[in-house]
Order: C-alpha cells, then sequence, then structure tokens
C-alpha cells in the first residue's frame, strides 16, 4: 500500500518545513483535483486539470495572514476523449502554446463563519484578468487540511470558445471551477 | 375463378400512428447518427446533433414501450389467406426483431453515452440517470454494439419495407392498407 507511506512522506515533509521555517504548506497534489464542469446543451460535462501546483500558507486562526496561489497547466485538462482534449488545446479554448497556466493569486482571505472563508484574489486565463471572491470550506483532518470550493465564470470574460462557440446556446457561458486541495497542516 | 378477397381489417389509429411517428423518429434518429460521427472534432453543430440523436432515442424509446403495451393487448390484423407459411414466418420473425431492436437501439446508445461520461438531458430540460459510470473499455464495446444493431435495424427495415411494397405492386393483396390511412 502507496498510503502509508505517502502520509509518511507528507508529515515527514511538513515537519521538515515547521523545522526549516518555510512558509509554504506541502500540498498533495495526488489527491487534489481541480475541474471545470461546462454545461453543452445542458448537459454537465467536467474536464479534469492533470496538472497545477499550490502555494498555500494558512492558518485558520489567522486568515488575513494567509495567501494561495495557484498555477494550472491548461494542455492538462482531460475531458476523456483525446480528440476533445486536443481541440481544447486549440486557439479557440485554451490556446495552450499561448497561454500555458491559468492562474490564481489570492490578494486577501477573510473568516466567513465556521470553517467557511472568502478568498479574493486575482484569476488570470489565457492573459484575461478577474478579480474573483471564491467561498473556501477548510476542514482540518489530522496532519492535513483539505480545501474546497467551486467557483462560477463566465467562459466569455475570458475569451474561452471563440467563432463559432461564442454561441452560449450550445456551450452555455456559465463554467464552474471546483478545487479540492489536501495539504500538511502548518 | 375465386380470386383471395383483399383484407379488409386494418390496424387501429392508434398502431397507425405508433408506426409511422416511430418511423419517422427511427429515419430522422438514424441519419443524425450516420452524419454526426463524420464531424471532425467538435463542433456547435455536431453538438446538436448528438443532443438531437439522443432526445430522438429517448422519444422511441418511450414509444416503444407504450407500442408494446398496444401489441400485447390487441390483436394484430390476419395476414393475407394464401400467404405461403414461410413468409408467414419471415414476416412475424422481422415484427419481433424490430420490436426488440426498437428497445435495444436506444438502450445500447444511452449506455454508451453513460460509458463516455455524459449524461442524456432529455429535449435539455430533463436529466436522465446515468446508468452507468464512465469506462473507457466499455465505451468502445457500447459503441461497436450500437452500431451493429443499427446496420441490423438497416437490413431488416430494407426488408420490411420491400416486403410491404411487394404485397402492394406485385402480389397486391391489399396488406399495405392495413397500416396506410386512406389506402383502398
Amino acid at each position: 500500500m502507496k498510503t502509508p507511506f505517502l502520509r509518511w512522506i507528507v508529515a515527514a515533509t511538513a515537519m521538515t518545513s515547521l523545522f526549516l521555517g518555510v512558509a509554504h504548506a506541502q500540498v498533495d497534489t495526488s489527491k487534489s483535483t481541480v475541474t471545470a464542469t461546462s454545461k453543452q446543451m445542458n448537459v454537465p460535462v467536467e474536464g479534469t486539470f492533470k496538472k497545477f501546483t499550490a502555494q498555500l500558507d494558512f492558518d485558520p486562526a489567522k486568515p488575513a495572514a494567509g495567501s494561495a496561489k495557484l498555477s494550472i497547466d491548461t494542455a492538462s485538462y482531460d475531458l476523456g476523449d483525446d480528440s476533445y482534449n486536443q481541440q481544447v488545446r486549440g486557439k479557440e479554448w485554451f490556446d495552450t502554446a499561448q497561454y500555458p497556466n491559468a492562474t490564481f493569486v489570492s490578494s486577501a482571505i477573510a473568516a466567513a463563519g465556521s470553517n467557511q472563508f472568502n478568498v479574493s484574489g486575482t484569476l488570470t486565463i489565457k492573459g484575461k484578468s478577474a478579480n474573483v471572491t471564491v467561498p473556501v470550506k477548510v476542514t482540518q483532518q489530522g496532519a492535513t487540511q483539505s480545501f474546497d470550493g467551486a467557483l462560477p465564470i463566465k467562459r466569455s470574460q475570458f475569451d474561452i470558445g471563440t467563432g463559432e462557440w461564442k454561441d452560449t446556446s450550445v456551450v452555455a457561458d456559465e463554467v464552474v471551477i471546483k478545487f479540492h486541495i489536501i495539504a500538511a497542516k502548518k | 375463378m375465386t380470386t383471395v378477397p383483399p383484407l379488409k381489417q386494418r390496424y387501429s389509429a392508434t398502431a397507425m400512428s405508433l408506426h409511422w411517428l416511430i418511423a419517422l423518429l427511427i429515419v430522422a434518429g438514424f441519419y443524425l447518427g450516420w452524419i454526426m460521427t463524420d464531424i471532425p472534432g467538435f463542433t456547435p453543430t455536431k453538438l446538436k446533433y448528438f443532443s438531437w440523436h439522443k432526445w430522438i432515442g429517448v422519444t422511441v424509446f418511450m414509444l416503444a414501450v407504450i407500442r408494446l403495451a398496444w401489441r400485447l393487448t390487441h390483436r394484430a390484423p390476419e395476414l393475407p389467406r394464401g400467404m405461403p407459411p414461410l413468409q408467414k414466418l419471415a414476416a412475424e420473425l422481422a415484427h419481433v426483431i424490430l420490436y426488440v431492436l426498437m428497445f435495444v437501439i436506444p438502450a445500447s446508445g444511452y449506455l454508451y453515452s453513460s460509458a463516455a461520461g455524459i449524461q442524456v438531458v432529455y429535449l435539455g430540460i430533463v436529466p436522465l440517470p446515468t446508468l452507468i459510470g464512465p469506462d473507457t473499455a466499455l465505451k468502445v464495446v457500447l459503441k461497436t454494439i450500437h452500431i451493429w444493431l443499427n446496420y441490423t435495424l438497416l437490413v431488416i427495415v430494407a426488408a420490411h419495407t420491400l416486403a410491404a411494397l411487394k404485397h402492394h405492386f406485385i402480389d397486391r393483396d391489399g396488406l399495405l392498407a392495413r397500416m396506410i390511412p386512406f389506402l383502398k
């Protein structure tokens, strides 16, 4: 079994970080997921970003001092079909050659009820930036903490789906980005 | 000289309506299925065709349920007297196969969509349950099954149509009038 071993590594890394005074909590990308769900003719279609990096620095007791930074490899978007994956990397969609990463950089974190936090920051996709606020639920579990949230965005705001795809009657304008991030507790 | 008297008995209005409505939907669904899969990559048109194709399939399935219920509670008109037993058997067999295909073709397509991880939302309004989870291996199998069932359908429908035309133009036994309103 891999899991206990991984847990040890995570724990060991967390401890090391603690002693060395490294600011960022270790994010376990193998257990974390970032997805984007679009609606095609009202059919929800979920794709997963297979590659991303996240740097989190968060203490629930001091949310205002926390920060989050996410960088998503847009070419890693997986819809479960190779030809579709190929196509969303193209110019009309993510244009991954030109814009290989989508990023989120937090600017402020505020408590919003028990285990709930509002994370504000700048979301940049395909070179277009927007200020967003996403509600995040933080769950403490043993040596790890998980961050869960969903952020509805308008794809037109980021030029995702240009040309004939601008027609939002086929692919809806609203796309929901969902994340589940597991990190070692600081 | 005695000739075989023309059949007077016809299918009921319900049976005729179901037959022609389903026939029309099957032709439309088959045609859409044929052309949509030839569109490379994905385009808005392709996504529309896929949705329409699935809505048609779901509709055929629901109508087939009603039709089967009707068929099990009603007697179909007799086949022409003097029709060779082997032809009668072939006709009955073709009808049974057509009934089976009206159910299994939409069902295989539905499961194929589920295995591909794409839910069917009927008419873009009613989300239908995904009966199986995404499964790449099963997806390929179901796709093949769906296609071959449709080739079978094409063959049986061709035979069904040609037989009906033969009865009308060669045998002139009035059989076609059982299913066509206003036809003498």
